[in-house]
């Protein structure tokens, strides 16, 4: 799964989908991989204003990347900055989590990720 | 006619083929009626389309695809659930062929198939647009969700959750077991759907909109009932249909979007 993906994936448990504390999920041992994708500036900039930018700059602390800005920076910005922009598109689109896990901070149940794809089937206590 | 993504590669032992359902989505989406639709509902706002139970990834990989012609733009967001972790894998490299095959109209986002219930993994209220071909067809059970799935290359642990599966599925063993998820619908065929309509408002965002595939014995008219009981500004439309063929009963597409607006078509 892409790094991207972990602003589309919250707690799977029904009474986390309340809590400010499930999302986002915490990556955890994770093993990622780089895939080389070309860069498209546009589509990027579209989708960046759709992300949880606060979500997004944990995760990628949490996954050893360089810190990102406190504020998503404006378009006009990043078009003036090919390198944050090429940095974003390392991040968000190039980066694959394979294996590892994904934790919620609510309830503390970790979601295992093999061969890039997580599990989010709940054991019948959870559910 | 937009062509259908190639699904050879999929393992139909396990994965559920594309059939005459999965081609009346295809076929619903894709019609000028529907694109216009799409076109005016997202202007300005790229969506994120969620296809819950993928099987082989033919529908996502189709709308991945075709982005540009379905949307007008290939800024779209795109992601799939499935309870059988086959099915994600034969997803990913279902969609990823189709991007490939398609390098001028694909949407480059996709998030990636993801192993769950329906749309329990994505936060409330993120998704504009959810496809769903469901287990429809009527069953005396229907088969429990396995309780903590395997990964694709992980035998050992598929066959632990098929050991621990209720007595309500005592009949269903390994491939046949998963390929029961895909069609078995319980009750009326419903019982599946059923639990995806009643969370629909949690689910969809404030311009949201789900496609979901219904045959006659699912009744469509008491489903768009039940989802006119959702709240004032629910709407059901059917913007798709294929008659009796080959041994396929009347298949139907309903549309079901919160919306202040009256569709043309609604009568
Ligand atoms: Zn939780």
């Amino acid at each position: 799964m892409k790094v991207i993906s972990l602003n589309f994936l919250t707690c799977a448990v029904k009474s986390c989908k309340s809590s400010g504390a499930a999302f986002p999920l915490h990556p955890k041992d994770a093993e990622l991989v780089q895939d080389d994708i070309e860069l498209n500036a546009q589509m990027l900039l579209n989708i960046l204003p759709r992300l949880d930018w606060a979500a997004l700059r944990t995760n990628a602390t949490e996954l050893g990347f360089p810190e990102l800005p406190a504020e998503l920076p404006t378009r006009e910005a990043l078009e003036a900055d090919e390198k944050k922009l090429k940095d974003l598109h390392h991040l968000l689109v190039e980066t694959q989590i394979m294996e590892g896990k994904l934790v919620c901070r609510n309830c503390g149940h970790e979601y295992a990720i093999r061969e890039g794809i997580a599990n989010f089937l709940l054991p019948s206590h959870l559910v | 006619m937009l062509p259908t993504p190639d699904t050879s590669h999929v393992p139909f032992s396990r994965v559920y083929e594309p059939s005459e359902d999965s081609y009346l989505l295809l076929d619903t989406l894709s019609a000028p009626a529907e694109t216009a639709f799409l076109h005016a509902r997202f202007q300005g706002h790229p969506p994120l389309v969620l296809e819950v139970g993928t099987g082989s990834g033919v529908v996502i990989a189709f709308v991945v695809a075709q982005a540009a012609h379905l949307f007008g733009r290939r800024d779209i967001l795109a992601a799939g659930v499935d309870v059988n972790p086959f099915a994600c894998r034969a997803t990913n490299d279902t969609v990823r062929k189709a991007q490939v095959d398609h390098p001028g109209t694909h949407a480059p986002c996709w998030l990636g198939a993801d192993v769950g219930d329906l749309a329990a993994p994505l936060p409330p209220g993120k998704v504009d647009i959810l496809l769903f071909n469901p287990p429809y067809v009527p069953s005396e059970a229907l088969p429990s969700l396995p309780p903590d799935a395997a990964a694709p290359s992980d035998l050992a642990g598929l066959a632990y959750s098929l050991s621990n599966l209720t007595d309500r599925t005592p009949s269903f063993d390994g491939d046949s077991y998963l390929l029961a998820l895909s069609y078995a619908g319980g009750r009326d065929g419903m019982e599946t759907t059923s639990r995806l309509v009643e969370s629909l408002p949690d689910i969809l965002s404030a311009r949201g909109c789900a496609y979901i595939l219904l045959c006659a014995q699912n009744k469509p008219d008491d489903v768009k009932a039940r989802v006119g009981r959702l709240g004032p500004s629910w709407r059901a439309l059917t913007v798709g249909e294929s008659g009796n063929k080959a041994g396929w009963e009347k298949l139907q597409v309903i549309r079901i979007s919160k919306d202040n607006v009256r569709d043309r078509r609604e009568s």
